[in-house]
This record gives structure tokens, sequence and C-alpha cells, in this order.
């Protein structure tokens, strides 16, 4: 029975020991190469006596990081990702409250480890060392103890109180989601993925575990490229890329930019997206360039693994209409639920709530959170089952596809990434030059705006933020006020703000 | 409108010196998002129109070839 995700990595180096597994922009590793690293990892980690453990992998995105990642699954423990770039101020609040057990590092970025303290180990000394057959056989036995609900990974998103939550994801629940994929979809030995999201991104997680599953190709596009979108395109054409799983904001640009019938990219025959809503306008001009491509919208937040619903494009859908988030996904449920936690009706709006396999373990060191978010199936009054509140809005349309419709919170989504505003908003009051500040999100430009009062002016704010928050967090627009409004409750009155920026 | 550009990259990035940088993309001064942004902000102000295939990093990574870019592009000074 296949119960936890090394076993994908084992299966596909006895099928395709020589074939390339993952390549970037300076290496590439086959299927037995991969295998080699990630022993190489779990055997320092299984030396130290670690098992269940946090390791986190603070590597530049690459091939590496995917050994790191395997050969802390092997020895038996569990990874969470940093970003190189995350400024120091939040990779301490992660690592507060992951507390690793040590951290793999490669060498370039050495001086961090240093700078945060505690255990590291450095990837490039890992991998270089010679292993005996006894510590590949110490690698087996702790890889044997390992349990389907053991967790695999925890990835952080964003939190309200400043706070990132850790989300904890099992062996079993990315099993159950990668098959999915794989027969949804139809991924093969043949699939070659070009991969987009960042490793801490959930999104990164189909493309890494599809491509074990399969023995097929991801490639790490290097984030340059990202600027230029001609260079994705002129990427996928000189890489025969078949598969992409990106966000919105990406296969946007590149539509909009009128790209798309000026590079050979007829290669491409799977169209996947996700972390944000599509415009229909752009998936269009998309659809009109590759005819017979799959195109399919994704959804679903981190704790769910990655996705719960999904809509594969099967009719003409107008430029004013909303891509339809489709229908849960297999072994997954959706609940749609109204103010009086009851099952919508066709075209009522509800909370997008969720149960299944691929259902999160809950955040990391952080009971309260955990019991806000999971709770009892409010539909079950018979034993305990444990739903997520998404905290998205959603309705089904006449035809039983559900469609999204906004965040009931002030949580929100922009250039894929999930942002609660709080977050900003501390940061922002973390500065004793600001006295207010209010954050907001124009949807219609995909922009931050920042209502701020204080005497610190734009710029040095803009820097000072620059050391707390990453790239995707940071206000784009900025606005100062001699004073706030204020409602009636004596809040913040974020809808004469809202009116201000024309939302 | 050399001058001009560099005010405008000074505005997007206010945090980094563009006069000791050779190469802006090589040097990471400039990322996707700044990118877009600077296009949109040449666009404006020359009133002229970036093909999406003149987006390639040589033709951001110094002011002088900034401004190439944008006299071809029909840009008016």
């Amino acid at each position: 029975m296949l119960h936890i995700v090394t076993q994908y990595l084992r299966d596909s180096v006895e099928k395709y020991p020589d074939y390339p597994a993952f390549v970037d922009q300076k290496n590439t590793l086959t299927y037995s190469e991969t295998l080699v690293e990630a022993e190489h990892i779990a055997f320092d980690l299984v030396s130290r006596d670690l098992f269940k453990k946090p390791v986190a992998v603070m590597m530049d995105k690459g091939v590496g990081s995917i050994s790191a990642f395997m050969g802390i699954a092997l020895s038996g423990n569990y990874y969470t990702v940093i970003d190189t770039k995350m400024p120091k101020n939040r990779v301490e609040k992660i690592l507060e409250t992951f507390e690793p057990s040590v951290i793999i590092i490669d060498k370039k970025n050495e001086k961090k480890a240093i700078e945060i303290g505690g255990e590291y180990v450095i990837y490039e000394d890992l991998i270089e060392k010679n292993l005996e057959t006894d510590d590949t056989a110490a690698v087996k036995t702790a890889e044997s103890r390992i349990i389907d609900t053991d967790i695999l990974y925890v990835l952080f998103t964003s939190g309200s109180t400043g706070i990132p939550k850790g989300v904890i994801i099992t062996h079993r629940s990315v099993i159950d989601y990668t098959e999915w994929v794989g027969e949804t979809f139809h991924f093969d030995h043949n699939t070659i993925i070009g991969n987009q999201a960042p490793f801490y991104f959930d999104n990164s997680v189909l493309d890494i575990y599809s491509t074990l599953r399969n023995g097929a190709t991801l490639h790490v596009i290097p984030q340059m490229m990202y600027s230029f979108p001609i260079r994705l395109l002129e990427y996928i054409r000189d890489h025969k890329v078949n598969t992409i799983f990106w966000v919105p904001t990406v296969l946007s640009r590149v539509a909009d930019l009128d790209l798309l019938d000026k590079c050979e990219i007829d290669c491409l025959k799977k169209v996947l997206f996700a972390g944000e809503v599509m415009p229909a306008r752009q998936l269009n001009a998309w659809i009109k360039r590759l005819p017979d491509a799959t195109f399919a919208n994704l959804y679903g937040p981190t704790e769910i693994t990655v996705d719960c619903t999904y809509y594969i494009v099967d009719r003409e859908i107008k430029d004013d209409e909303s891509v339809p988030i489709g229908y849960a996904c297999m072994n997954t449920d959706v609940l749609v639920l109204n103010d009086n936690n009851e099952l919508v009706k066709t075209n009522e709006k509800g909370e997008l709530c969720v149960r299944g396999s691929s259902l999160s373990m809950g955040y990391y060191n952080n009971p309260e959170k955990t019991a806000a978010a999971f709770v009892q199936n409010p539909l079950n009054n018979l034993y305990h089952e444990l739903i997520y509140r998404t905290g998205d809005i959603v309705h089904y349309n006449e035809i039983g596809e559900i469609i999204y419709d906004g965040r009931i919170d002030s949580q929100i989504k922009h250039t894929g990434h999930r942002i609660e505003l709080g977050e900003i908003e501390t940061a922002v009051f973390s500065n004793s030059e600001i006295r207010s500040n209010c954050c907001l999100h124009d949807a219609s430009k995909d922009c931050l705006v920042l209502f701020y009062v204080g005497t610190i002016g734009e710029d040095d704010l803009r820097k000072y933020l620059n050391t707390l928050l990453p790239e995707y967090m940071l206000p784009n627009i900025y606005h100062r006020l001699e004073s706030m409004p204020i409602n009636m409750n004596g809040k913040i009155d974020r809808k004469k703000l809202k009116e201000q920026i024309g939302g | 409108m050399n001058e001009q550009i560099m005010e405008m990259l000074n505005e997007l990035r206010p945090e980094f010196d563009f006069e000791d940088s050779d190469d802006f993309v090589m040097d990471g001064l400039l990322d996707s998002f700044d990118i877009i942004s600077l296009v949109s902000m040449l666009e404006e102000k020359y009133e002229c129109k970036v093909d999406g295939l003149d987006i390639v990093p040589e033709n951001f990574s110094s002011v002088d070839v900034i401004v190439e870019l944008v006299k071809k592009s029909g840009g008016k000074s």
C-alpha cells in the first residue's frame, strides 16, 4: 500500500533511474541522483537521532531544495521552507513557531544561518560525504517507521496578528491530492512541468509530487524570467514544457502583452491555474492560442493541501463572466454553509467549508487558531468530524458549478499570495512615527494601498517595511493622511477609504 | 529624458542606488512588478506603446538602453 511520499521517489528510481527528474538553471538531477542526495541528507538527520522533528530548508530555489525535502521525508522528519529573500524579522517569527531541530542551508546563504543562530548544516557538505551500505540501511529503517498520518511539511501563511500560521500537512494528504491530480489530468512519464510557484507556496506541491509520482520532469524556471514574459514562452518552447500550473497574474501578463502568438508554444497541452481569480478575458486569449489544450481553474486553501475544487474549462466563458471554481475534487467534500450553518440553495451565497483526507491537521504550535478554523461539522451531531472554514464566499450557479464571490474577512489574494491585511498593518504600526494606518486591497488593479497618519515620509516608510515584509506584501501605493476617518463604532472607516480608491 | 527616467527608477525603488549599478536587472534592482510598473510609467509619460517582445532584460539594464527603448517604441521626449 502506498502510504508515504518517498515511495513515489523510490518507484520512479526503479523505473527511470537515469531520467531527468528535476532541472534548474544550473543543475539537472536524475531520479537516482535525487535519491542519492536525499539519502545523504536523511543520513545526517538520522545520525542526529532526529525522528518526527522539524527541519527548516533555507536554500535558493533549485533542485537542491527538492533533494532536501526528500531527505527530510526519508528520515521521518518534516520540513518547512524559508525563502532566502524573506526579511529577517519574518524569518525569526517563523522560526519562533517552528523551532527547527536543524536548518539545512546552502553555502551561499550560510551567513544568514549564522545570524539566526542555532543548529545548521550546509547542503553542499552533506551531499559530498561518502555513504556506506550501513548508512543507507539506517535511513531505510527510519523510513520504515513512518506512517501516513505523520507530518510531511508545514507551510507558513500570513496571520492576522502578525504571526505567520504554519499549516500542517501529512503524507496521506499529499498522496491523496497527488493521486487525484494524476488521474484527473492524465499525468504520466512524458509530462514535463514548468514550475512557477515558490516552494513556500502550496501550488509547488502539485509540481513536485506529481513529478515524483509519474516519473516525469520538473523544470524550475528561473525567477528572473517572470519579469520578461517572452522569455518564459521561449523557455516553454525550448524545453518542450507541456504542463504548467501558474498563478493567473503571470498568465494574464503574457496575454496582456499580446505575446501568445509571438512564440511557438504548441508543446503546451495542460494549463492549470490557481491562487487567485483568473480573469476570463485573458483566459480566452490563451484558449484561442491553444484550442486543443486543457485549461483548468483550481481552487483551495493551503489547509486542504493545495486544492479542493476544480473546473476544467468545457464551454465558452464570456469575458465579463466569472470562471467557475467548479466541483469538489475526488475524496473531498465541499459544504457551502449560510449564516445558519445550513447548506445553501442555488444562487444563495455561503461560506465554503471543506472536509476530506487532504485536510490539514491544524496550525503548528497554535491550538487557538486551529480550534477557530477547524471546527466540528455543524451538519453532524453524532460523532467528531472536522471541517475547515475557508472564509471564502461562494455560490452554486444554475448548472451546479461553484462560483467564487470573495473573502469574508480582510484576508485577500494579491499576485497569487494570500495576505492578511492586518499583518501589513501590524508591520506599519511597529514604526514609532506611525499614529494610525489602514491597508486595503484594490482588487481591480490588484494593488495594495496603504493609508497612514504619522510623521514619517513615504520613502522612509517604504524602506522600513522592506526590512519587515516579504516583497509581495509591500504596499504599492501610499497615502499619507492628516487624520484617519472613523466610523460610528470608533473603528477606522474602511468603507470610506475604499471609496477613495474607487472600491 | 535620462534624468526623468532616473527619477522614475528612484520613485519605484527609493532604497536602491541606480547610479552605482552597471546592470539593473542582473543586480536585482528591478523585480517583475517593477518592470511592469516602469513600462506603464514610460508609456504614459512618453505616449508610447512598448512591444511585449521588447520587454527583455537587455532593454532594462541601464538608463541609456531604457531611453533607446522609449525612442524605439515611438516615445516623445
